[in-house]
């Protein structure tokens, strides 16, 4: 007897489908632990320090001359989201969420009910990180979206109104969470990766850290083998180069978004591969 | 019986490092209930980890029913685990608990719903489902690790230390649920310190010392292997001082002490068929009273004893 075409279709959507099912059925399971816990105090004060910074900026009684004109206000938040945000809150926000998504269960002794569950370790990897993704969205695409809204709002709701409906304010806002979603999907897959990879991640993410941070000091080359080269090539106000920078042309939205995801799928396949061969091993007789 | 019926261990081996976890272990374990005795560090946990898959040999193969932990989406299907571990994923209620890890299985709402219910009303947790786990007594949490463990029906059921912290109401009512499926056909494999309990409800033993499986099978016949060991048979008659005179015209008596109250006697010896077929002729020619004959080390804990002994460890 063949097997037709269709049922090999019919089969292959079937399993799709049932791993589907049980990527949902992991990140109901994670969500609570994402969002509620102690453990994530840092990773709110990571999220919430830029906009504590811009409320305390948007209620203290400035006058014209100190607060600047609203182009200047546009660039008080590039410094702040390529500063700040990105090389700081989403980075170590990410590492928190994503190196602990297999870490911390080895850590409570509570890895083994997902392994001794009839899930490929793959769809595993893939419903964990689907669910640290959505908690580190949340946190810093939010943060992001309100530091925006926080650096207009001394200017009054007349200009606020003008900016997001007439002018370029939408199309920055958008520019800015998407911005910061792709580093969190970036950041996450490199830090889901040092988790699985490395014992102590403090070591791996403190030379990623000086890796990303002297980049603009590097060859132009070498500044492209970087996550915050793509980012700060997406962002729509460019900051200015400072002294001993080396100019790198930025790179364009429709090779970085692509060459983004591809990379991240092929850290999320070294992932799988390392959770494969997991042995739990967090207590003997 | 093939080995799609069983758990096959072949020539497996673990090391940590340089650090023996078990070492060349064969097993063919078929279904009913299989106790794994040992002391602490004797390397049971380790085997029962590999048995799931949960640690990989580091020589030999593991199959479970025929699959292996490449075919997870099979073997786990089959396959339910009670760890030694009192943890929880944090936040959960004992009901979230289960159903989650249903619908991770892969089951519908209604169905995991369901399953999980009864899976609790199995261990008689119903009352306490939608309370957080971190709050149950330490009996309610090992009553909610096994709930979880038999709430998608497994063929398998794989328990390390499950009595612990069961008091004996719930120990009696644990027990009667595990012979109930191994009646059904499931195999239970069941790791245990507590002796007594798993003579009266293990169908064979694997007694592990140092890493090695240095026994394995029915108790009784485990026992009668042991040819250095003599049986000791003990006898309730009215006259033993003529079964003990008897019995030293026999070769295989090695030793018999009367009881200080005349009414019995207890016999070591080597050849224990033989010990019955010569009390049965004195019963006969004598006219021998018998109240009562039993072997008085033909239980796991003295087989435990003569194999492992105290110089095992602590149990």
């Amino acid at each position: 007897m063949t097997t037709s075409f269709s049922d090999h279709v019919n089969h292959a959507w079937s399993l799709l489908s049932f791993w589907l099912k049980q990527v949902l059925a992991i990140m109901r399971l994670e969500t609570k632990k994402s969002f509620v816990g102690r453990r994530l105090i840092a990773v709110y004060f990571l999220a919430l320090a830029p906009v504590a910074l811009l409320v305390i900026r948007a209620v203290a009684p400035l006058d014209p001359h100190e607060l600047g004109t609203p182009g200047e206000a546009g660039m008080v938040f590039a410094v702040v989201f390529q500063t700040f945000v990105l090389r700081f809150s989403i980075f170590f926000g990410c590492m928190s969420i994503f190196t602990n998504l297999f870490r911390r269960e080895v850590m409570e002794r509570t890895l083994h009910f997902y392994l001794l569950s009839p899930v490929k370790r793959e769809v595993l990897v893939v419903g964990k990180y689907f669910s640290g993704l959505i908690a580190s969205i949340t946190f810093f695409v939010g943060s992001t979206i309100a530091c925006l809204l926080l650096v207009y709002l001394p200017y009054g709701g007349k200009y606020m109104e003008e900016f997001f409906m007439e002018g370029a304010g939408t199309e920055h806002l958008v520019t800015y969470a998407s911005v910061a979603a792709m580093a969190c999907i970036g950041y996450g897959a490199v830090f889901l990766l040092v988790g699985l990879y490395f014992r102590n991640p403090i070591v791996p993410a403190g030379l990623l850290l000086g890796w990303e941070t002297i980049n603009f000091l590097l060859p132009s080359f070498l500044q492209k083998i970087s996550v915050v080269h793509y980012l700060q090539s997406m962002c729509p106000v460019p900051l200015p180069p400072g002294p001993l920078a080396i100019i790198t042309e930025p790179t364009s939205a429709w090779v970085s978004v692509p060459g983004f995801i591809g990379l991240t799928i092929l850290v999320i396949l070294a992932s799988a591969m390392q959770v494969r061969r997991l042995e739990v091993t967090y207590g003997t007789d | 019986m093939t080995d799609e019926d069983r758990i096959v261990l072949d020539n497996v081996s673990k090391f940590y490092g340089e650090v023996l976890g078990v070492n060349r272990v064969c097993l063919s374990i078929p279904p009913g209930i299989t106790s794994l005795v040992g002391p602490n560090g004797a390397g049971k946990t380790t085997l029962l980890n590999l048995i799931c898959g949960l640690l990989q040999p580091t020589k030999g193969s593991v199959r479970v029913l025929g699959l292996t932990v490449d075919d997870p989406d099979l073997m786990y299907s089959k396959l339910g685990y009670c760890s030694q571990f009192d943890a929880f994923p944090k936040g959960l209620t004992g009901l979230e608990l289960i159903y989650g890890y249903l619908r991770v299985y892969g089951y519908g709402d209604q169905e995991a719903q369901k399953m999980a219910w009864s899976a609790l009303e199995t261990v008689n947790l119903t009352d306490a489902a939608n309370r957080k786990v971190q709050a149950y007594s330490k009996g309610m949490r090992q009553r909610v690790k096994l709930a979880q463990a038999i709430s998608h029906r497994p063929q398998i059921l794989i328990l390390d230390e499950p009595l612990n912290g069961l008091d004996p109401m719930a120990r009696a009512e644990v027990i009667a649920l595990f012979q109930k499926l191994a009646a059904d056909g499931a195999h239970v494999l069941i790791s245990s310190h507590i002796l007594h309990e798993v003579d009266m409800i293990s169908d064979r033993v694997i007694l592990i010392n140092n890493g090695y499986v240095v026994a394995e099978g029915n108790i009784h016949g485990v026992r009668d292997e042991m040819e250095e060991h003599p049986m000791q048979i003990m006898v309730r008659c009215d006259r033993p001082a003529a079964v003990a005179a008897k019995a030293f015209e026999q070769d295989h008596a090695v030793e018999v002490k009367v009881h200080e109250d005349g009414q019995g006697l207890m016999i070591r010896t080597r050849n224990a068929d033989q010990f019955y077929l010569m009390l049965n002729r004195i019963v006969l020619d004598c006219n021998l009273t018998v109240e009562a004959v039993s072997p008085a080390d033909d239980d796991v804990y003295s087989v435990y004893q003569y194999l492992i002994g105290t110089d095992g460890g602590r149990l």
